[in-house]
């Protein structure tokens, strides 16, 4: 098969995600290594959200509840490690943990039970509706976390030391970058495949036509709620992984801003465009070191840039460097 | 008798005070294609909707392939054999020509939570997703995006879609609409040799087609029958004359 220019986009983008950070290492630069590991774990973050958004067209404004979920889950099994006390001893033992793999499974299984109930609430609404519901969930998620004082309510949770992975110091920036950029290939890697698997064929189908989908037999609906599972899941991961950069995790992570965030990153990059979250975190990241130097008020240029995007450039950055999507087979 | 293969009996649906189909009864027989007429406003879409699972009526069972499933809804009347055109195609628009069909072979098997095999080299879902479109002459468009395609394609691809779930029986809701009269015919000679495999309730207001293709034809006026019978006894029948077909021979 002959790359095309999407795909050579693509792959550029990934490198420069590896180069930039490694080019830092050797210079000695950790404040640009946590900011590609930040940028990293926030496209994370947004190929979850792509998945229900650009496979599934489930315009979801919620996403900031399964990130802070996965959040959470990181603050508070570890909160319970660093004080010793368990979590609940009935009806079993459960102890608060620092090991990060336990955490992201805790934080996947959290965030995808929690997108499986939103879910199957909200996806019996479409359209406006559907965002709304979505919204208010998040936003129910998020005064329930302020009002939370266990684990610090509103002022959030401070973790001292960041978890710990076998064999690995995730103090280092380097150590801690190699874990979120595997994560991100991984879940990227898992997209791609998704996307041409039969379930991907049948779920985008009924983003373009439901009553099609319904007419051979599949009902949109279940198809619908296991992406919006799966996405879920996967934001909730990213959750646990920005919680875990930042050693803190706080209500904000829950709040309608972030949902709205991790849809402009999709949104930048383009909808639907498998790395389109990379390179719309990556922007973001960019333009807020960049420009935040400048001004406070740094997300006007963003606002401007979104704008120009939405309105010049349907299929986002890699719409308009790479053209249209290709329906290939 | 041939087996009865769909059957209606005593549907009727009102929205407020229009009565779209009152005490409905038909039925469809192995073998054959029972063509479904009626004027504007008749309630044909209405009836077509009821028999596919989108509206429930207000009184009155559909019975498909012996069982009443009045109560089930669109996907498990497909899943038991219901093949559907739609009048509107309803199609992927940003899927290739074969990603439709695929996606119709693949409603046909039922298993689409698959995560990981690429479902475009599935051999099995190529196979029956190829075959219904070499019969429907769309071989040569298998690699083109739908949206690409001519208003005619479109009709073929609706119907080639149905063909990979190889159903017990279609329902085609005006297969011919828009079609030039090349494109009709070709259809009509395509439908008339599918009835073998699977009976065809057709609306259609096409009435060459009609009366070419229909082994029976009911005639819907105001959401009531007003007589059923072969092609012959349609013509003949006075009441139909003044209510439908009137209309056609004053224009």
């Amino acid at each position: 098969m002959i790359p095309t220019r999407e795909s050579f986009l693509n792959w550029a983008m990934i490198a420069a995600l590896l180069i930039v950070p490694l080019a830092a290492w050797s210079l000695d630069e950790p404040f640009i290594i946590t900011l590609a590991t930040k940028a990293a774990i926030l496209a994370l973050a947004g190929v979850g959200l792509n998945i229900a958004l650009g496979l599934g067209g489930l315009i979801s404004l919620g996403h900031a509840a399964f990130f802070g979920i996965g959040g959470y889950a990181m603050g508070i099994l570890a909160a319970h490690a660093q004080n010793y006390e368990p979590l609940f001893e009935w009806p079993f033992l459960f102890e608060g943990s620092n090991q990060m793999p336990l955490i992201w499974l805790v934080a996947i299984v959290c965030s995808a039970c929690a997108a499986l109930v939103i879910g199957a609430l909200s996806l019996r609404t479409s359209g406006v509706y559907f965002i709304m519901i979505t919204l208010a969930f998040g936003q129910m998620l998020y005064y329930f976390a302020i009002s939370w004082s266990a684990y610090g309510g509103e002022d959030g949770l401070s973790i001292w030391v960041r978890n710990d992975f076998p064999g690995l110091n995730t103090l280092d920036p380097i150590q801690f970058f190699a874990i979120a950029y595997v994560i991100l290939c991984l879940a990227l890697f898992f997209a791609a495949r998704l996307a041409r698997a039969p379930f991907g064929l049948a779920l985008a189908a009924a983003r373009q036509n439901a009553d099609r989908v319904e007419a051979v037999g599949l009902t949109p609906f279940t198809l619908r709620l296991t992406a919006f599972v799966i996405s879920g899941a996967i934001t909730g991961l990213a959750g646990a992984l920005f919680a875990d950069l930042n050693r803190f995790v706080s209500p904000t992570m829950l709040s309608w801003h972030t949902s709205g965030e991790i849809m402009i990153f999709v949104i930048l990059g383009g909808v639907g465009r498998l790395y389109g979250p990379v390179v719309g975190a990556a922007l973001y990241i960019l333009l807020e070191h960049l420009l935040g130097g400048i001004s406070d008020y740094w997300q006007i240029f963003l606002g401007v840039l979104l704008l120009l995007i939405v309105l010049f450039a349907r299929g986002g950055l890699i719409g308009a460097l790479a053209g249209r999507e290709k329906a290939h087979g | 008798m041939a087996e009865v293969v769909l059957k209606t009996h005593g549907l009727s649906k009102s929205f407020g005070a229009l009565q779209a189909s009152r005490d409905v009864s038909l039925d469809l027989r192995a073998g054959e294609i029972h063509a479904l007429i009626g004027p504007n406003g008749a309630g044909k879409s209405t009836l077509i909707k009821q028999i596919a699972g989108n509206l429930v009526p207000d009184s009155g069972t559909v019975e498909l392939l012996g069982r009443d499933v009045t109560a089930l809804d669109t996907v498990a009347r497909a899943r038991m054999g219901l093949g559907r055109t739609f009048q509107i195609s309803a199609l992927a628009m940003e899927y290739t020509v074969l990603q439709n069909a695929v996606l119709g072979a693949l409603g046909g098997r039922g298993s689409p939570f698959r995560f990981f095999r690429n479902v475009m080299k599935d051999p099995d879902l190529l196979e029956t997703a190829h075959g219904a479109l070499d019969r429907l002459g769309l071989a040569e468009d298998a690699d083109r995006r739908t949206a690409d395609l001519s208003h005619g394609q479109r009709r073929q691809l609706e119907v080639a879609v149905a063909l990979t779930l190889e159903p017990k029986l279609f329902l085609m809701d005006e297969p011919m609409a828009g079609l030039e009269s090349a494109g009709s015919r070709a259809l009509t000679g395509f439908l008339d040799g599918l009835r073998q495999e699977a009976p065809i309730l057709l609306v259609e207001h096409d009435m060459d087609a009609v009366f070419a293709l229909a082994d029976r034809i009911s005639v819907l006026v105001y959401g009531q029958i007003i007589a059923t019978g072969t092609a012959d006894e349609i013509r003949a029948n006075a009441e139909v004359r003044r209510a439908y077909l009137g209309e056609e021979d004053a224009a």
